[in-house]
């Protein structure tokens, strides 16, 4: 039965994690396409620069020498949300909006949304230095153990307290955002938008003010998903780098365009990585008398090396790319 | 003289006196940095400057000539280097003298049994079975291929690391191992292609993003091939070396101009053919078919040329010439450090000496190479003068210094360099020196 706890604690409970961060943040990339039709490559440093603001506003709340019973850095997450997709508006009226009234083409906003890139790496790293830091204040995770004698485990399923907000902070601002989607006004012009652009602006919608709109959401999504994954890792200037490209392979398998898609491609790439670097070893043991005597079990049976990990996203992604380009839920292809 | 032909004379709307007037600022900048820093540094800001050239030469073939995104450019240069890694470094008598060979010659027997039975299995359409069922056989086959090969490998990788460390090279010429990290970059770029030049752009700018991040990640852990994280040195250059001057009695400062400016020469040369042939290509029928396929790659595929075809060959053509420059880099460098790589410094830096230069002129791509590659250097050094003022400032304010000058002052260089691409996409999107569109009169 431990093995299966094992399997739970390293597959289940980390995938989810990492699966609420993707999630958050190919919805805003998929927000971004579907309305504005271009990869918004410097989402991942809009995550990073969103952990960043809570780490400033969580130190500054302990610095005034307010205690709380939650991490000081979800308490303080709303301000930094507002504070990253106001920063997040500012970007696109400064350099992304310039350049669409020029008319150029997509891939030039994609080339420009690098020079984001860069601009905000190269800030965060100048303010901040290049060091890693925590987001967890001085003490350590509070770690919830979840007893599971009852069906026969020796070992607790465990789960970090921050780990446990996130899995239900996405869960609320997935369920708000569809809401707002199929519920409000504002939400359902954002998506006759993404549908058809200058159908929409025939009829009557403000395209200005969709804009606006998606940038505001996905700047306060990618805030919390940076503050997630430093909360669940660690807080550094690369941060985020290196997840653009899964967050990406996300948004495609799901299909470019499609928030639900985003969500489900989330999901799938975070456990296709745990299941495919988790040592399979451990669950094959208990059943090694079922196992003819010729076959040993080797030590490490994971599929791919720890190393490759971010391999196995884009091993999907060039999959669905040639399989059905469209991804899962039909997005955009062209 | 009359101001009429004095503004004609400053006319920057002639291409020629155009690239002639940037170019001898360019020259002046170099002096500059001679003398401020010394010859020594000015020829190793040269050389790596030339070798920038060549790459920015090889994306300006793909992305100027045939607007072929690619953000491989790290994971390219990071093969180059490898190969001539594995070219020049001494044999290492411990790996063949070993059981090294033979465990690797059985892991790329189990390669290839693993190709074997991916090709069969796409061939069992011909004993009829198709849809679904293909699929799935397929899909058996590459896992089978893929545990086959793990078996192998694993056991010959630790074998390998435990007695001879790693492979070690042959002990050849470093040109040899340039021409050879051409070669391997283009096989690889040849893949590449096949995979996804179909794809648009946006797509395929994510793709090889995530390509180069593979190659990365292979080169950086394959410890058995590359050494990884121990990096590899000294490696062995063309020309003499500052330490072949001193042994025959030249000064240590000295002998660094004169090894480095040997080495400059030798680039220059190399530079030059491929520029002359590069420029020949674009002038002719050949260039010209690049270019209409890149406008309207409809209308010249209804002409019957064959586009994707045309799109491989620039893709490859052009990561021959990033492979090389990565090969010439490691060698000049004198060190393989596969954790050295970044994006940022290896493919976005190219790609903003491509744009600001111009894409589609190859004069351009020189240019911008040169200039960003001395705005990137120098930034370091100017900001940590700028950092130290204000830290004293701030200190005679009674504010506290300004901690770990050094670190932020080098992360000051990717602040700038986004600027400069920003400003650049604004202001002047098609470059300093435009590409020049000769109609025919």
């Amino acid at each position: 039965m431990d093995e299966f706890i094992f399997l739970i604690n390293r597959v289940l409970i980390s995938g989810t994690v990492l699966g609420s961060i993707y999630a958050l943040g190919a919805i805003g990339v998929t927000l971004i396409f579907g309305i504005l039709r271009f990869a918004h490559f410097a989402h991942g440093d809009m995550m990073t620069m969103g952990a960043f603001i809570t780490f400033v506003l969580a130190t500054l709340f302990s610095m005034m020498g307010i205690v709380t019973p939650i991490p000081t850095a979800i308490l303080v997450m709303p301000l930094a949300m507002v504070a990253t997709a106001l920063i997040a508006l500012g970007i696109d009226k400064g350099f992304y909006a310039p350049l669409r009234r020029q008319g150029v083409k997509p891939v030039t906003l994609l080339v420009a949304s690098i020079g984001v890139t860069l601009m905000i790496q190269g800030l965060i790293r100048l303010l901040f230095g290049a060091g890693t830091r925590t987001l967890y204040g001085d003490g350590p995770k509070v770690i919830f153990r979840i007893d599971t004698a009852w069906m026969g485990g020796t070992r607790p399923i465990t789960i970090t307290e921050p780990q446990a907000i996130m899995i239900v902070l996405t869960v609320l601002l997935v369920l708000a955002l569809h809401f707002f989607l199929t519920r409000s006004r504002l939400g359902k012009a954002m998506r006759a938008m993404a549908d058809n652009a200058d159908l929409a602006q025939i009829s009557g919608i403000n395209t200005a003010v969709v804009v606006r709109i998606t940038w505001l959401i996905a700047g306060a999504l990618a805030c919390v998903a940076g503050t997630m994954l430093a909360l669940d890792v660690a807080l550094m200037p690369d941060l985020a780098f290196n997840i653009v490209l899964p967050i990406f392979a996300a948004a495609i398998v799901g299909g470019l365009g499609q928030v639900y898609g985003a969500i489900a491609g989330g999901f799938l790439i975070a456990f296709a990585e745990t299941m495919s670097v988790f040592n399979w070893a451990t669950i094959l043991r208990p059943f090694k008398d079922m196992i003819p005597s010729w076959i040993t079990i080797p030590d490490n049976l994971a599929l791919v090396p720890t190393e490759y990990k971010l391999t196995v996203a884009f091993v999907i992604l060039v999959i669905t790319l040639l399989v059905r380009p469209t991804g899962i839920f039909k997005g955009a292809s062209t | 003289m009359s101001a009429a032909s004095e503004s004609r004379w400053l006319d920057l709307d002639n291409p020629v006196k155009r690239g002639v007037i940037l170019f001898v600022g360019i020259f002046v900048l170099v002096l500059a940095v001679g003398f401020v820093q010394g010859g020594a540094n000015a020829g190793l800001l040269l050389s790596q400057a030339l070798a920038y050239a060549l790459i920015a030469l090889g994306l300006n073939i793909q992305w100027g000539y045939g607007g072929l995104f690619n953000f491989a450019i790290m994971g390219l240069m990071m093969v180059g280097g490898t190969a001539v890694m594995l070219v020049s470094v001494p044999v290492n008598e411990a790996f063949w003298t070993g059981d090294g060979p033979m465990l690797l010659g059985r892991a790329f027997l189990a390669f290839l049994v693993g190709v074997a039975l991916v090709m069969a299995a796409r061939q069992v359409n011909r004993i009829g079975i198709r849809g679904g069922w293909r699929t799935a056989i397929i899909v058996l086959a590459w896992f089978i291929g893929y545990v086959i090969y793990r078996s192998q490998i694993d056991p010959a990788a630790a074998y390998i690391e435990a007695n001879a460390g790693f492979v070690g090279g042959l002990g050849l010429n470093p040109i040899l191992g340039w021409a050879l990290g051409g070669v391997v970059a283009a096989v690889i770029a040849y893949i590449i292609g096949r995979i996804c030049l179909g794809l648009r752009t946006d797509y395929l700018a994510i793709a090889t993003i995530g390509i180069s991040e593979i190659l990365r990640a292979l080169v950086k852990n394959m410890d058995w091939l590359t050494r990884g994280t121990q990096t590899v040195s000294p490696i062995p250059w063309p020309v003499p070396l500052p330490q072949d001057y001193q042994a025959n009695g030249v000064s240590i400062t000295d002998s660094f101009i004169y090894a480095r400016f040997g080495f400059f020469a030798l680039l220059v040369v190399i530079f030059a053919v491929i520029f002359y042939l590069v420029q020949r290509a674009y002038g002719g029928p050949w260039g010209r078919m690049m270019r209409a396929i890149r406008d309207n790659y409809v209308a010249a595929g209804s002409m019957g040329k064959n586009v994707t075809g045309r799109q491989l060959e620039l893709f490859v053509l052009g990561s021959v010439l990033i492979g090389m420059g990565g090969a010439i880099l490691v060698t000049f460098n004198q060190i393989f450090d596969p954790s050295s790589y970044q994006p940022i410094n290896h493919t976005f830096v190219v790609w903003v000496m491509v744009i600001v230069g111009g894409a589609g002129n190859n004069w351009g791509a020189l240019l911008g190479a040169l200039l960003i590659y001395i705005v990137w250097i120098i930034s370091d050094p100017l900001a940590q003068v700028i950092f130290v003022n204000l830290s004293n400032w701030s200190q005679s304010m009674g504010w506290g210094a300004i901690p770990e000058i050094d670190s932020r002052a080098l992360q000051m260089r990717v602040f700038i360099l986004g600027v400069i691409i920003t400003i650049a996409l604004r202001y002047a999107p098609k470059g300093l020196l435009p590409e020049v569109m000769r109609r025919e009169k």
